[in-house]
Formats: C-alpha cells, structure tokens, sequence
C-alpha cells in the first residue's frame, strides 16, 4: 500500500499521495471473498495524471495544474482569503459555532478514525482518516490566519498542493457524520470536510462538475438537475400513472398544483428518471389512503434535490427557498418530502433556520405519513405478497441526521410476514453510509466510480452481505434491501451493478413504497418483479 | 516568602477563570446557526434509546415538544465523568484518559472540600473542631491522594502512547507533550511535598484557609520542606492559569458542542423567537467572491438568497 507518510507530505510533489489495492483490503463476504470475484479498479489515465491535480486513485474535480507562478499563487490566495470568510461571523453565521469548535478543539485521539467506513475499506490508509483533513485544515489556520508557532500545532507548508489536494481531499468524504457520533469532544470531522468544499466553491469556484454546473446551477435555471422543465416532467408522470395503473389495476391519478392541497409531496426527481414505480407507488398509496395532496410543476418544487447541502451554503439557500416559495404560494398545509434523505434533512433541518414568515410552511417526512397510513387499516395488506428475505438500509441523512428510525421498521413489521425482516450490523443512527453520500452517488468522472464501489461503498456492500449471510446467495433466491433514500438506492445499484450482485447472489434493491404496494391486497399481485430485473 | 505563594495562587485563580469565562463569552457571543443535531440527542426522553427524533411524530408542529433536561444532565454526567464516548469507541485511550481526567476530577473534589472547611472554619469553628472537621480532612487526603496518582498515571500513560502510537504519532505537536508532560511535573512535585512534609494535607489544607479567608498568614515549615511547598504552589498555580489557554480548554467547548450543535434540535416555528434572530442574520452582507454569488460585501444573505439566477 502507498500510504502518506504524514501530514506534512500533502504539500510536497506531484505524484499520488495513496494507492488504495485490493490487497490492502479485507476480503468480502462470499460469494465475492476471492480476489477474482471483484472487478478490476480502472486507473487513471497518464493524460489526467499529468494534466490535473492528483491526490490519490482518483479525481473528482479536474482541478488544473497550475502553469505559472500567478496560478500557484491565486490558488492559495483564494484558499486564504476563503478560509478567512469561512471564520467571519458575515460570511458564515451558518456554521460559524460548529465550525470553529471543530477547528479548535481536537485532541486528536484518532477515535473517530474507526467509525469512517472509507478508513476502514481503504487499508486504514491514513490519509482517508477524518482527520487528516481536518488536520491540515488546522495547522493552515493557526499558521497562516492566527499566527501561532509550530511548536503550538505542528507544521504544514502551505502551497498550491496543499490547497489542491487537500480540495480533492474533501470529495472522499461522505459528510455521513458517523465519525462525529464517536468523538469524544464534540468534533465534526465531517463539517470540517464540508467547510473546505465551501471555501473552494464559495471563494474559489472550484465544485465538482455533477454537484454545481450540472445540479444546483440547473436546479435553479430549469427547476431540476435531472434538465426536466415543468412539461417534461408533468409528462413523465403521466406515463408513470399510466404504467401504475396498468401493472396495478388500480387507475392511478397524480394531481398537479392543486391550490390549497393539504399536501405538497416533493419528490426527488431522479426517481421519475430511473425509479417510476417509486413515484407511482406514491400516486398510488396516497390515493387509496384518500389523501388531500398534490405534486408541483412549478419549478424547482417538482425536483426536491438541494445538492448545495453538500457544498455551497449559498446554492443550497437559494433552493430551499424557492421550494418553500412553491408551497407557500400553493397555500398547501405541509410538504411532504418523499424518499431522498439529503432532500429531507435539506428542507426539514438545515432549511429551517433559514425560512421564514409565509415561506416557513411545515415539512414532514413522507415516511412518517405512510407508517400513519399503513397503521392506520386505511390499505388492504398482505404481508404473505413480501415473502422474501429484506434488509433495511438506514440513509444517514433521515436516520443519524433527523433522527427517523422507527416508522420505517414499524411500517415494514406489517408489510412483511414474520421471520423475514433482518437489520443490518450496525444500523439505525449507527449505521454505516452507502459510500454515495455528499453527492458522490451522481459523481462518475474518471474513474470515480470504480472508487466509490471499491473503497466508499464498500462497506455497505460488506454489510448487505452479512445481512443476507444464512440465505442461500443466488439468484433463484432474491433477497430485498430496502433504501428509502434515491441517493442510496443509485449507490446500491451501482455497487450491486458493478459486482454482478443481483445475477451472481440474487441480490435486488429498491425503496419502501414499493414494498407496501406490493402488499396491497387491491393490487395485481407481483408488483416486484425480480425476474424484470435480472 | 509565604506572600509570594498566595499572591500566585490569587493571579492563577483569576487568571483560569477570567480565561473561561472569556471562552464562554466567546462562544456564547457566535451568532444562532442553522442546525446541525446528531442523533441520539439525549433529551428526546425514551426516543433518545434508540436515536429517534420528534420529527418522528405526524405533524410534529402542532405538537408539545418534550424537552427532557433530565435526560440532558444525565447524559452529560455519564459522559463528562466516565468518559463515555471513549470507553465506547476507543476502550485503549480510555484506559489512560480516564484516570486522568477522572484523577483531575477527583483533585478538583479535594481542594472543594478544602475550600469548604475552610469557609465551615470561619463560620462555624466548632464544626470543624468536632469530628466533623476530622472527617473532612480524612476525605481531602483520600481523593487528594487518589486524584494525584490516577492523573500521575494517566498522564504518563498518554504520553507514552502519543510517542510509540503511530496513529497518534504523526498528529502529536511538541505543545501536546508539553501540556502532559507540565501536569507530569505539576503532580509529582505535589505529590512528594505530600509524602516528604504533609501527609495529612495539613500545610495544604492551612494555605487554601488562607487564601479563603484573605489572612494570607505565614505557612508553617522551613528549609528544604518550604522549598519544596513553594515550587509544588508555583508550578500548580502555573499549570491552573495555563489550562484555558490551551486547547485543553476542550472542556469548555465540549459543553457547547453537545448543547448548541449536537442536541440542538428547537425548531424555528412559525411566530416562534427564532424568528427574529434568523431574520436579522439574514441581513448580514456576503463577500463570498465566487462568481456564482458575487458577494461584493453589500449585498445581504437574504437579498442573495432570492435574487435571480442567471438563465
Ligand atoms: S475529531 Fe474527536 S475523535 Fe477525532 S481525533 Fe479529534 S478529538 Fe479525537
Ligand atoms: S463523515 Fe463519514 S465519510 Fe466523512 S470522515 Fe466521517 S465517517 Fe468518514
Ligand atoms: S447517500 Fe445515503 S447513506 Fe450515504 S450519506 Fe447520503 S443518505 Fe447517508
């Protein structure tokens, strides 16, 4: 393994700082323990090795090397006078108090490093620690902003290596926050990880590709970073009714902009893309629940993505607003927001300080109002349609970071027959993230990809296999993990596409909506298909 | 000689809380921030069992929010004196950074009780002549003693795992060794003054009775004896002052990470007083440069929150 010798060494030459081999790893459980059962990780190409800033594997930013002495040092100026924002109560009364703890009070115990999945997958390569960053992040501050001796935090040399790679560096971070749970003192390494994504994408203008140009800036130009603009998407959603009703028996009916609506459900809008039956399966249960409600074609309320969360305060306030906007001029009385977790804890949590006056309409977790509706007798359900091992995914965002993690477990005690249900270990507030967090599920530039099953995703494929441990894994058995989140739900189908999982182990994912409709009495039974999926 | 001594006790006492409580001035002082909680937040009562919220609840806005500060007092507790966290995630540091902290503790219980015959003795001197005032000297010397040789322990133990961990190694600044190293010193000095003159804490127990009572009166011991005594006074009294100026001033931000980031989860309610606060932070004006947002230092968080985006 080449691993970073220390701290230090993030400021000195050009070539990868970590080179994550398999190897290195600890093997997965069967039927992928063997070296040959896992896919090659592709490496970068010389061109990009040469061209852009490397740190290790892989690149997530495309950050150029710099040619001249201006460049270098317009690099760490920007990184330099960003920081000094990122410190001021103006610029970031947002964070300022969490910030600034995590900055100053590290006793570096190295606690947290265990926590980190992409530590722990990657060899325990130091650099992955969640310190590491944080770390170089310190010493640039007490350094170059406080002006305190070495001697007071040990040295970093600060340079446009050490601003670039250490930019790079904070895209190998889920923001999952499980590292946070276990320090002792309080520290986020997570929030530090974001801080410096802030400081690159509010002052320098550095954001990978996937989260700015292509997600929040078309977000808030065309209403959704899926490109769909209003018509597109009323569109689509009609095909889902169509289909829905076709497959179910049941007419199915979404209804746009209704004034006054007791509900406003916001979907993530990949999901009319890549998961329909999410959507319809939605239609479906709200209609049949009797529900008062409505989906928006007003922008960007039909998309409730906020990929600012992950990078940009800025980016992430002006969409928030615009959502709450919608609702409020549709004079809804709450909005529901479907199976995203970044879009929940966006609108719900982070939002909320920021919302106000008419524009504060209430938001609720769309699995909070199903466990109403499944609890409440309103559907017809047969447990005995589900009849399948299925593993729950806890999506760090609604679970760790909102704290919902019974409703889900309650509506799948009655969807399931007995006996078919099995937690992941650990799971709740205490699980592990997906490896697709903090926007690297849509993030696929160079061989990012390979990167995210390899390394960031790794460990819950480890513990979807677990899971399913005393099932037989093949694919005349299909076994069902359950990821109420579109942003997980991309990560496992990547991982399980990437591993052969569905064809070699009969492993199949999909959200929870689907698993209640599939429940429905009323319902053409079959509603999951598996074979459809092989 | 002895004026000495009382005059550096008085300026480490001033000097250590002066400190704190500009630190808690200073972090009391930030503006509110958007939230930030992490589950499990302690005072969600029986939810916070297994790390369940109030959003939990069907719309949770129209209904009482039960605060449990019981639940928050214990948590803490269980935390700041056992080291919860720790022992959970990393039992290794734990068995080192519990005695320590736990001795600190244990030290900090001796010279309360210390300061409080002190106070018993000029309020109420029979108290302290009955065996009442025996029985307070016995505890001084027990969790004198007790804390002198945990955090001895603890504090010898960290270093030796900051020098030959290697995880730990290369993140190690020489201040960090030095700030173990100062208490090392700082408790050994005063714990052979304790074996070699006052074994029963009685010089000590007489020097904090002065500095209550302001009497400031000579301490009975001479030569080598008073030597020692003195440097045992001088370097605790530096290493008092010097806590809250180094990041071991951890503790004060412990306190505030857990209750204004971690556990704060009060919901901005429409009409509620959060209102107000977010609302003026809204017009705080934003420099950030990127060309995204332009901030030019006028325009304010809300003004650029709305604008328009270019098409
Ligand atoms: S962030 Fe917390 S757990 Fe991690 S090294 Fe720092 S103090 Fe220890
Ligand atoms: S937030 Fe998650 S991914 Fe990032 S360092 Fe912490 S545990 Fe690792
Ligand atoms: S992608 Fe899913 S599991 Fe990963 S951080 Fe986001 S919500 Fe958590």
């Amino acid at each position: 393994m080449k691993r970073p010798p220390s701290v230090k060494t993030i400021a000195k030459g050009v070539e990868p700082l970590a080179e994550v081999l398999w190897e290195d790893q600890e093997p997965l459980p069967p039927p992928f323990d063997k070296a040959d059962t896992e896919p090659g990780f592709k490496r970068l190409t010389e061109k990009a090795g040469q061209t852009l800033v490397v740190l290790d594997d892989t690149i997530a930013l495309n950050i150029p090397v710099p040619e001249s002495k201006e460049q270098e040092e317009k690099l760490v100026n920007g990184f330099i006078s960003g920081l000094r924002k990122s410190i001021s109560a103006e610029d970031n009364w947002t964070f300022l108090q969490p910030f600034m703890l995590s900055l100053e009070h590290c006793a570096k115990c190295q606690t947290c490093s265990d926590s980190c999945h992409i530590y722990l997958e990657s060899g325990r390569n130091p650099l992955y620690r969640p310190t590491y960053r944080s770390e170089i992040l310190r010493r640039i501050y007490l350094k170059y902003i406080k002006g305190k001796s070495r001697w007071h935090h040990g040295d970093i040399d600060l340079n446009w290596k050490t601003v670039t790679r250490l930019i790079e560096l904070s895209y190998r971070c889920n923001i999952c926050r499980r590292c946070a749970q276990t320090c002792p003192i309080g520290c986020d390494n997570a929030l530090m990880a974001r801080e410096i994504r802030k400081i690159a994408s509010q002052e320098m203008g550095i954001a990978p590709k996937e989260l700015h140009e292509n997600g929040s800036v078309l977000q808030l130009k065309v209403g959704s970073s899926t490109g769909m603009n209003s018509l597109v998407v009323k569109d689509n959603v009609d095909f889902i009714d169509e289909d829905t009703s076709e497959i179910t028996g049941i007419e199915v009916h979404t209804p746009f902009d209704k004034k006054g609506a007791e509900i406003l459900l916001v979907h993530n809008a990949g999901e009319i893309m890549a998961w329909p039956e999410n959507v319809g399966s939605f239609s479906l249960i709200f209609q049949q629940a009797g529900l008062d409600w409505c989906m928006s074609s007003e922008a960007p309320a039909y998309d409730g993505i906020n990929y600012g969360v992950f990078y940009d305060d800025v980016q992430f306030a002006r969409t928030a607003v615009r959502h709450a906007k919608v609702a409020a001029e549709l004079g809804v009385k709450k909005i529901v927001i479907a199976e995203c977790g970044h879009a929940n804890k966006a609108l719900t949590v982070i939002a909320d300080r920021l919302l106000t006056g008419d524009i504060n309409v209430p938001r609720e977790n769309a699995i909070v109002l199903l466990r109403d509706i499944v609890c409440s007798g309103k559907l017809k359900l047969d447990p005995s349609r589900n009849d399948f091992p299925v593993t729950l995914h806890d999506p760090c965002n609604m679970v760790r970071l909102m704290g919902i993690v019974k409703p889900q477990r309650d509506i799948l005690e009655a969807i399931l027959p007995p006996g078919r249900f099995r937690e992941m270990e650990p799971h709740g507030v205490h699980n592990f993230c997906c490896g697709g967090g903090s926007g690297f599920a849509i993030m696929s530039g160079h061989n990012f990809a390979d990167w995210r099953h390899h390394v960031s995703g790794r460990r819950k494929f480890r513990q979807i296999l677990e899971a399913f441990k005393d099932e037989p894994m093949d694919p005349e058995h299909p076994k069902y993990v359950c990821a109420p989140c579109s942003n997980c739900k991309g990560q496992i189908r990547d991982i399980f596409a990437y591993y052969g999982a569905t064809k070699k182990a009969g492993l199949h994912y999909g959200g929870l909506v689907e698993l209640i409709v599939n429940a429905m009495v009323d319902v053409k039974p079959g509603y999951i298909n598996f074979e459809d999926e092989m | 000689m002895s004026i000495v001594l009382y005059i550096v006790a008085y300026a480490a006492i001033v000097v250590f809380f002066g400190a704190v409580l500009l630190r808690v001035v200073f972090w009391t002082k930030m503006p509110a921030h958007v939230r930030w909680e992490l589950y499990p937040v302690a005072h969600e009562g029986k939810k916070a069992s297994y790390g369940g919220s109030y959003l939990e609840e069907p719309e949770w806005w129209t209904k009482q929010r039960h605060v449990s500060l019981w639940a928050e007092a214990k948590a803490m507790f269980i935390e700041i004196v056992f080291l919860a966290a720790l022992w959970e995630h990393n039992r290794k540091m734990w068995f080192r950074s519990f005695p320590f902290h736990f001795g600190l503790y244990l030290i900090i219980s001796a010279t309360g009780v210390m300061v409080f015959a002190s106070l018993l003795a000029l309020v109420w001197p029979a108290a302290i002549a009955s065996w009442f005032g025996g029985l307070l000297q016995v505890v001084t010397i027990v969790l004198g003693f007790a804390g002198m040789v945990l955090s001895l322990f603890g504090a010898a133990g960290l270093i030796h795992r900051r020098l030959t961990d290697e995880d730990l190694r290369d993140f190690t600044s020489a201040s960090d060794i030095f700030n173990l190293l100062f208490f090392v010193g700082a408790f050994g000095l005063a714990f052979i003054t304790w074996i070699a003159i006052d074994h029963d804490f009685s010089l000590v127990s007489y020097f904090v009775y002065n500095l209550v009572s302001f009497k400031m009166a000579a301490i009975p011991v001479h030569g080598t004896g008073a030597a020692l005594f003195g440097l045992t006074i001088i370097s605790l009294s530096a290493l008092l002052a010097y806590i809250p100026m180094t990041h071991m001033s951890h503790f004060v931000g412990k306190y505030f990470a857990y209750h204004s980031i971690r556990w704060n989860d009060a919901p901005n309610l429409k009409n509620g007083k959060e209102e107000e606060e977010i609302e003026g932070l809204l017009t705080l004006p934003v420099s950030w440069s990127a060309e995204h947002i332009g901030g030019d230092g006028k325009k304010s968080w809300a003004q650029v929150a709305t604008e328009e985006v270019k098409k």
